[in-house]
């Protein structure tokens, strides 16, 4: 079996060879799961040392954000006197997925809800216990934890019904230019992905490995503070943590990256 | 419409009180062919200020994307843009000002900031809100660097 699957790779490499569609080199490298078509996950533009350290989970950092959320999980909290584990049990069946098909649409809350927005809805309304500051350690373990029930299931959100207000907002602010670097996210992730800015190598902007190890910050962050920097970066107005806006630009970008598998916690420059 | 008018010498003396580099508007200038003709200071500028403009990453910034060979003791140039080397052959002192002060006017289409401009934008955060990236005389400094590439 196997020597057949590399003969037929071979032959297949050999073909693109004849027809010359050698044109970017991207082709030369297969991406495994971490490319679907054209959709690559910021895993592939890293260095191959952050790469082995994302997927030994002795060796990432970030699996210790996901071992204090494993914790915090069923500790009791809130004047209801329960805890996450309460309503949900096991988080490995019952968070499975969750990370891949969010942000979804809330109907009872008529609003988009991330799994940060989630959990503060869970703290508040079913334990009556205090929500969590969005970049708090709580709040990165706990993210950390659920997201990684997923790791590995392909990204799949729901962009249609009550979602395609969000959809399309989110999408008109991926390509607005901001800032007084007048710059749009889809000129750094889309124009120029690959390319080299100063000392940084441009990725896609992918969300799939939220939240992130990344080593400038010596800790997990989340997607919101990326979007945070990122528009800094271009000198812009950033939105608040879990601002409508965040919220709606995450639905999108996240559905740029549909099918790339849930990567949290990554390892990231 | 009175009240309005008096407000002028009011705002007139915030300006000056700031001690704004970029009192009021920005100089105008006139588009010809692709380029822009005149100085902005009416003077040429200094090509050393302007390589300094050039490196620095609160200024110009230019080596995120763009490559130089006699810079090369400065690391980490960006490849968004293409390498400057030879620019000077390649176009006139009109079309490199308006490449710096505003880009989109070539390709609209552009990463490549303008650098000298403040309207049409949006979302500027408020430290950088109605100022310019670099001043008309930083601007005719880098355009005199740019003209030391050949
Ligand atoms: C001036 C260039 C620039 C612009 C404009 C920009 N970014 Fe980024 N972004 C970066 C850089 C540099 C990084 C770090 C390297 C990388 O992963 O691309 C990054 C990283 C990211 C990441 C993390 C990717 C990963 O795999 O961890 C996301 C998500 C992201 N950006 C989203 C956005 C969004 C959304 C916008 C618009 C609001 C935006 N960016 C605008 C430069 C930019
Ligand atoms: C964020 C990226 C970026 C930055 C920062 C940037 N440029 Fe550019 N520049 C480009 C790109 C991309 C082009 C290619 C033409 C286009 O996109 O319109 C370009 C083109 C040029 C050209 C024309 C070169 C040619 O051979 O056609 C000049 C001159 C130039 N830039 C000068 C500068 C200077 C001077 C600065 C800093 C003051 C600067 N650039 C900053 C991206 C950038």
């Amino acid at each position: 079996m196997k020597t057949n699957w590399n003969r037929i790779t071979l032959i297949a490499t050999a073909c693109a060879v004849c027809i010359g569609v050698f044109a970017t080199s991207a082709n030369a490298t297969d991406w495994g799961p971490y490319q679907v078509d054209d959709r690559r996950s910021g895993y592939t533009y890293m260095t191959d040392e952050s790469r082995a350290m994302q997927v030994d989970s002795f060796q990432n950092p970030g699996m210790i954000w996901v071992e204090q959320g494993a914790e915090l999980w069923t500790e009791t909290n809130g004047k209801a006197g329960k805890s996450c584990a309460s309503c949900h049990g096991e988080a490995a069946e019952t968070m499975k997925g969750v990370a891949a098909r969010y942000p979804v649409y809330d109907e009872k809350a008529k609003k988009l809800q991330n799994v940060e927005t989630q959990i503060n809805t869970c703290l508040e309304k079913n334990m009556q216990a205090e929500p969590y500051k969005w970049e708090s350690k709580e709040m990165l373990s706990m993210t950390s934890f659920i997201n990684n029930q997923s790791l590995g299931m392909p990204v799949n959100v729901k962009i249609d019904g009550p979602a395609a207000e969000w959809f399309e907002k989110g999408k008109a602010f991926y390509y607005e230019r901001r800032g007084q670097l007048d710059m749009a996210c889809k000129h750094c992730h889309e124009d120029n992905a690959g390319g080299i800015i100063r000392a940084n190598t441009l990725s896609q902007g992918q969300s799939n490995g939220f939240p992130t190890y990344r080593l400038k910050w010596q800790k997990v962050g989340s997607l919101h503070r990326r979007f945070r920097g990122c528009n800094s970066q271009v000198r812009a107005d950033r939105f608040g943590y879990g601002a409508d806006e965040y919220l709606a630009l995450e639905l999108y970008v996240k559905w740029r990256g549909r099918g790339l598998p849930i990567e949290a916690p990554s390892v990231r420059n | 419409m009175p009240s309005f008018k008096s407000l002028i010498p009011a705002v007139a003396a915030a300006v000056l009180l700031a001690g704004s580099a970029y009192a009021g508007d920005l100089v105008k200038y006139k588009v010809v062919e692709y380029g822009i003709p005149k100085s902005l200071t009416g003077k040429a500028g200094d090509p050393e200020a302007g390589e300094k403009a050039f490196v620095n990453r609160k200024l110009g910034n230019c080596l995120a994307c763009h490559q130089v060979t006699k810079l090369s003791a400065h690391p980490f140039h960006g490849e968004i843009g293409p390498s400057l080397d030879g620019v000077a052959e390649r176009y006139e002192e009109p079309q490199l000002r308006l490449q710096v002060v505003n880009a989109k006017e070539i390709n609209p289409d552009t990463i490549m900031p303008g650098f000298y401009r403040t309207e049409g934008l949006h979302l500027v955060s408020d430290k950088f809100k109605g100022k310019p990236i670099l001043t008309a005389q930083e601007v005719e400094d880098v355009v005199a660097y740019l003209k030391t590439l050949k």
